[in-house]
């Protein structure tokens, strides 16, 4: 378990998006905290070495707006400032954990979330990959713009400023549960129809969020939604945790895509 | 740092990175939110940050600097309790008490919220669904919560059952007191 003390940590507190930028550099030995949500517990635990912190709750990182026929989101915006959000990202919004941490946890965060290892994490990341999301990020050789799946891919060294999104003209999701006070996600689905196109994506299934092109493929060819359904496990091999087994979700994927497409029409 | 705590500022020497959690706890001394999961999930660290609910065990002490942050400690009046609190105490909504300081920090947000307006119990089960309760089962919990939002609380504090050994406070004899 390593981990440095709390009390040696250089801890920086940015009142600007130019001072997040500034004291984030090249991100080398850098650990952001938006939220907190997730970081926190890793750092008070020690489970993650905090050499050189930097917060940007308070950086006027956070917003909504309209740039181009698409929708710009801060890093630094709340889940509960996108409970009334394009959809599907709205829904899965609404549904992550309760109020008070939808009140602290954050778009950015979610998206750079570490794989989960007991249970999946992320769960907006699905809406992000259906909505073309494009991600705004500065670090090393300054700033520039990546798909979403791009930078699921990447090892997160980049610090995101903002998250723009496109305008669906039909939107979908279908959603496997855990039954408990505030329902949490297992696995959900997501579909949109953007500039004619069906793209579908699934969280919980993977460690992280994970576009199922197959069925995008068979969608764009004319296939019926039970049809396309068959093929959603071309895309992601689910695993084992401790919310479910990989056998239960390569069961239950197809059904939700099923589902999600036909809500989608 | 500085950090104020139900009215009170002082001067906080926990590291940046410390959680709001541990300063209130280990070097104020303000014990009522509670160490449970440590890790967000079960809201019994649950305080006010400028009046909204928040994971006290999630937020860096950086992060809250300049804060108003109010506890249990903060809600009562002297001896005059909040009617959030009357209202657990009427309807029996603590058993041994460690998620009741974040039931209560959860409940006065939603009881206070402006604007005002009646409570339903779906409404209140949103709002309390971050905190776990492993004693009462929740349903007093949520009466509770619904008499408080009704401006039920209790009307003089008097308690319902007598005092055990002596004469009870308040003059004359409850119901069951000893002669």
């Amino acid at each position: 378990m390593g981990g440095s003390p709390i009390g040696a940590a250089e801890v920086i507190v940015a009142a600007s998006r130019g001072e997040a930028i500034d004291a984030f550099g090249d991100g080398a030995g850098v650990t952001v905290v938006a939220g907190g949500t997730i970081v926190m517990p890793d750092i008070t635990h020690r489970r993650r070495d905090a050499e050189r912190v930097v917060l940007i709750g308070n950086a006027g990182m956070s917003g909504i707006s309209s740039e181009g026929g698409r929708t710009v989101i801060g890093a630094a915006t709340t889940l509960a400032d996108l409970s009334d959000a394009v959809e599907p990202l709205g829904t899965c919004a609404r549904r992550v954990a309760d109020i008070e941490i939808r009140e602290q946890a954050t778009i950015g965060g979610n998206l750079c979330a570490p794989p989960g290892v007991e249970s999946p994490r992320g769960d907006l990341q699905a809406a992000l990959l259906v909505l073309d999301a494009q991600i705004r990020s500065a670090g090393a050789g300054g700033e520039r713009t990546d798909p979403v799946e791009d930078v699921l891919a990447a090892d997160g060294s980049r610090l995101v400023l903002d998250i723009s999104i496109a305008e669906p003209e039909a939107a979908a999701t279908a959603t496997v549960r855990r039954p408990h006070a505030h329902a949490y996600t297992v696995m959900r689905v997501c579909a949109a129809r953007v500039d004619g196109e069906v793209r579908i994506a699934v969280s919980g299934a993977a460690p992280r969020a994970v576009r199922l092109k197959a069925c995008e493929a068979a969608a764009a060819g004319g296939a019926d939604a039970a049809t396309t359904a068959e093929r959603a496990l071309e895309d992601v091999t689910p695993s084992d945790d401790a919310l479910a087994s990989g056998w239960y979700r390569a069961k239950v994927l197809p059904v939700l895509v099923r589902d999600a497409l036909t809500q989608l029409g | 740092m500085e950090l104020t705590v139900n009215g009170v500022r002082h001067d906080v020497i926990s590291p940046p990175l410390t959680t709001l959690l541990n300063v209130l706890r280990e070097e104020l001394y303000v014990t009522s939110p509670k160490a449970g999961c440590e890790q967000g999930g079960c809201g019994a660290c649950t305080v006010h940050v400028d009046g909204r609910p928040r994971r006290a065990c999630l937020l860096p002490l950086a992060a809250v600097e300049g804060a108003e942050i109010t506890t249990v400690e903060g809600l009562s009046e002297g001896e005059e309790l909040s009617t959030v609190q009357a209202a657990f105490h009427e309807h029996y909504a603590a058993q041994c008490g460690f998620c009741t300081s974040g039931f209560v920090m959860a409940a006065e947000a939603l009881v206070n919220a402006e604007p005002a307006h009646p409570v339903g119990r779906d409404e209140i089960i949103e709002a309390l669904s971050g905190h776990v309760c492993r004693c009462t089962g929740y349903a007093k919990i949520l009466d509770a919560v619904a008499a408080a939002s009704r401006g039920e609380g209790s009307v003089d504090n008097e308690p319902a059952f007598a005092s055990t050994g002596g004469e009870p406070e308040g003059g004359a004899p409850t119901k069951g007191a000893p002669a």
